[in-house]
């Protein structure tokens, strides 16, 4: 029983980065109905540039400042990028995020080299008991801090006059334009957003793995889509919800099924995916109807 | 202020390689109500994407004596509210959200004193503050459309087909509100009608399009004796 | 008439370069042919029925084990049976392209219910996972060491030299010929059944799906059938990569390849068959051009994007439709849709 609700707890640590990563996606297909194949290495590089600059500064105002600049440069990223190919039909820009995810991994491997890194973490690896059951802080403080951005960015929507603005711009773009809204930078501040939530899956996806390198983001980038796909690609709750879903599942399906141990994880990903799209395509959450014709 | 508030000289506007409007010119005063009709076809809808940007157009366009901007947004911001057929409302969001929506270009602090405004003359929407908007009638979503319009406190509005698709008496009330607005605000107003019996009513000046080109203008009463032209143009 | 003119000249090209190619350039060359292959079939599925496919490199491994547990000699256990084969590598190409084209046919049936974005992230994570499975039906495929070809004697010509028609060719010579051989037949084939009501078909699904079901086309049938179609394809150029790099094992056809495909058949152009050879070239060549630019780790990678983006921003319809373009009469062009 404890053992269990340890793998549940630990299920819960990775699935609130599935949930920040796949929030990130949802995010940008909303606002720009594009699947956004390079978020998991935009991820990667945020976390790149957090372990440079916690070489020099403390923790947490390093990862504030890695935020900031990963909203930056997801703002940048869209508004030279994917802003041309803004009304190319939907394989071209599938492309050029494919583009993105090669041009980013290199450039990370340029500027960094190959080999591995340890990123610091804010939480220590001691246990905590709860109940009697020993939990380890870092999950705990992993699920805490995936919680509060999700949080925030919630809040942001929810309750400021520019959220109320993303959120129109990405449902309704011509009416938005006929209020005042200046969707064309909509755009770009959804990007942005974007790169904040995965520039925190990163940073929460490094330490665990004591050592990191360019390739951190690409089993999680397909957890992610499962997470997506099963909350309902355009919801938001619905990305959240699937993350931790399926960060419990995919932990607790790899300790307990023998069979599956930790190689097929990945394939039980894949599984949650294909077995959602083909039983319910709008997930748990989603609204979008996938054409019957 | 001397000159009418919205004036447009020899605009033009295409669809891609389609020309729709050849060179429309009008004039809307100051807290006057202007009616544009004529067939399917004839450009009424194009002449106001042209205003509020939503097409491109050539041609000047002037509010107040200055150009009008050519983008959706810089229009908004000169308080031109547009109104555009379908009623355009956020279906996905609340009936609030669609209000304050309506005030997004605004910075001034007027905005919740208008929204009870607003709410006033919509008593309804008030009902429904907190319904997604899809789940409005056509009524009330067109209701919703002229609120939001509303919240952006405009100088002139322009509204395409407003009767579309819904009930006479609605239709009634409707009008009813936009005629108090025009006379005790001072609001101006360009109405694009199929209906034209009841755009002629509602407004003092009349252009009839046809083909892209103003055919006919003049002061509705005029309009409405003129046997030919409502014959031939409006179909009555 | 210049169309076919300019085809055997084509084909005399292909049929020379060897001789003036080293071997590794030979070697390319027929990697080239391979790529082909696989988009051709790929342009059936994507180019003309419009659904995407983020895992072909999946199809592909399917060709190319099938073809390597045939060629090898090990034995495979099944149901109490032990099957041995004795196919020479050529002829195991068919029962590849079956293979791969009946799992393309029944992974097309639950597709039909996926259209655009989900199609593309159902396909991307069997591309994705599938190395994982196949690490660990290890009593099949070998897991992680893979199979090995190398030194099979049903491998034809292999170190030593074989006769084909009178001529004696090099393993590398033989191996160009067959993939180009293959790669000709794949295309007049394709050609062949995009012409008639099938290629109606199938641009009707991609055009305008709601006018194909008024006008009597099977949209399931048809959309399935181009899954198979461009499955059996991949499944054979699977085989000849396995016949071409002598071993298969899980990280030889990762997603990276699926993407790589998805890549050509763009840059190919949709649509348009013949210019695929050209994505093909991009695929083997472009990465060795990246590398000389420059050896720094990560600069070929950035290389490869830079040019990748610009293509998609300044050539989205890639070379097919400046094939098209520069055919297509000038009237025409007042109404193509791109």
């Amino acid at each position: 029983m404890a053992d269990l609700a340890q793998q549940i707890v630990s299920g819960l640590a990775s699935g609130g980065i599935y949930a920040s990563l796949a929030l990130a996606l949802v995010l940008i297909y909303r606002a720009t109905g594009v699947v956004n194949f390079a978020q998991g290495e935009m991820a990667m590089f945020t976390t790149f540039v957090a372990w440079t600059l916690m070489e020099h500064i403390a923790y947490w105002p390093a990862f504030a400042l890695t935020l900031v600049l990963a909203f930056v440069g997801g703002a940048l990223l869209e508004l030279t990028v994917i802003r041309p190919v803004q009304s190319a039909p939907p394989l071209t820009v599938v492309i050029v995020t494919i583009g993105l995810l090669i041009g980013l991994n290199g450039l990370a491997r340029r500027i960094w080299g190959n080999s591995p890194k340890t990123l610091e973490s804010p939480f220590s690896t001691d246990p905590v008991r709860i109940g009697g059951v020993a939990f380890s802080i870092q999950d705990l403080g992993i699920i805490g801090v995936s919680l509060a951005i999700v949080a925030l960015l919630w809040a942001f929507f929810r309750f400021t006059k520019l959220g109320l603005g993303l959120r129109a711009a990405a449902v309704n773009p011509a009416e938005s334009r006929l209020v005042g809204i200046r969707v064309a930078w909509m755009l770009a501040l959804g990007w942005g957003l974007a790169a904040v939530l995965g520039a925190v899956a990163g940073m929460m996806a490094a330490p665990p793995l004591g050592s990191f390198d360019q390739n951190l983001m690409q089993p999680i980038l397909l957890y992610a889509f499962a997470a997506a796909v099963l909350g309902g690609i355009d919801s938001p709750l619905g990305a959240v919800v699937g993350g931790l879903l399926v960060g419990v599942m995919v932990n607790l399906v790899g300790t307990y099924v023998g069979f599956v141990g930790a190689d097929l994880r990945l394939p039980v990903a894949l599984a949650i995916i294909l077995g959602v799209l083909l039983v319910r395509p709008s997930g748990l959450f989603g609204r979008e109807a996938v054409s019957r014709v | 202020m001397a000159g009418p508030l919205l004036e447009l000289r020899n605009v033009e506007a295409r669809y891609g390689p389609l020309v729709a409007l050849h060179g429309v010119s009008l004039t809307v005063g100051e807290a006057e109500v202007v009616a544009v009709l004529g067939a399917n076809g004839a450009g009424k809808t194009t002449t106001l994407r042209a205003i509020s940007g939503t097409v491109r157009r050539s041609g000047e366009v002037l509010l107040g004596g200055e150009t009008l901007g050519r983008t959706p947004e810089g229009v908004a911001r000169r308080r031109v509210a547009h109104v555009p057929e379908g009623r355009g409302t956020f279906v996905e969001l609340t009936v609030e959200e669609n209000l304050r929506l309506g005030a997004y270009a605004r910075r001034d602090r007027q905005v919740a004193a208008d929204l009870e405004r607003v709410l006033g003359w919509f008593p309804r929407l008030r009902e429904r503050l907190g319904q997604q908007a899809g789940t409005l009638s056509g009524g009330e979503q067109q209701m919703l459309a002229l609120g939001r319009a509303l919240m952006l406190s405009p100088r002139l509005l322009l509204l395409d087909e407003p009767s579309l698709g819904l009930a006479p008496l609605v239709v009634a009330e409707l009008f009813g509100i936009v005629r108090r607005l025009n006379e005790e605000d001072g609001l101006a107003v360009l109405v694009v009608e199929q209906n034209a019996s009841l755009a002629l009513a509602a407004a003092r000046r009349a252009y009839v399009l046809e083909a892209g080109r103003v055919a006919v203008e003049g002061p509705s009463a005029e309009l409405r004796e003129h046997a030919d032209v409502r014959r031939s143009y409006l179909g009555y | 008439m210049i169309r076919v003119a300019l085809f055997a000249l084509a084909v005399g090209v292909v049929a020379l370069l060897p001789r003036v190619l080293s071997d590794f350039r030979a070697s390319q060359a027929a990697l080239v042919a391979i790529y082909f292959v696989a988009l051709i079939g790929l342009n059936v599925l994507t180019g003309y029925t419009g659904q995407v496919s983020l895992g072909h490199g999946a199809f592909m491994a399917l060709g190319g084990y099938a073809t390597a547990i045939l060629v090898s000699d090990q034995r495979l256990e099944l149901f109490g049976h032990t099957f041995s084969s004795d196919l020479r590598d050529i002829w195991t190409l068919p029962i590849a392209g079956l293979v791969a084209g009946l799992a393309g046919l029944v992974f097309g049936i639950p597709a039909l219910r996926l259209t655009g974005a989900y199609l593309a992230l159902a396909t991307f994570g069997i591309g994705v996972a599938l190395p994982a499975v196949l690490k660990k039906a290890e009593v099949l495929t070998g897991g992680s060491t893979g199979i090995n070809l190398f030194g099979q004697p049903k491998l034809t010509g292999l170190g030593i030299e074989t006769t084909v028609l009178g001529r004696h060719l090099t393993y590398n010579d033989w191996l160009y010929y067959a993939c180009w051989t293959v790669a000709l037949i794949g295309l007049v084939v394709a050609w062949l059944l995009l012409r008639g009501r099938l290629g109606r078909a199938f641009r009707a699904v991609r055009d305008s799906p709601t006018a194909a079901t008024s006008s009597g086309v099977n949209l399931s049938v048809a959309k399935t059938a181009a899954f198979g179609i461009s499955a059996a394809y991949a499944g054979v150029a699977g085989g000849l990569y396995a016949m071409q790099t002598t071993f298969v094992n899980p990280g030889v056809f990762d997603v990276t390849l699926s993407i790589f495909l998805v890549v050509g058949v763009v840059v190919g152009g949709l649509g348009t068959m013949w210019t695929q050879v050209f994505g093909a070239a991009f695929i083997v060549f472009l990465p060795d051009v990246a590398q000389a630019i420059s050896k720094q780790p990560g600069v070929p990678a950035i290389v490869y994007s830079v040019v990748l983006i610009a293509l998609m921003l300044v050539l989205p319809t890639g070379v097919g439709g400046l094939a098209r373009r520069a055919f297509a009469p000038l009237t025409s062009r007042l109404y193509h849709q791109s």
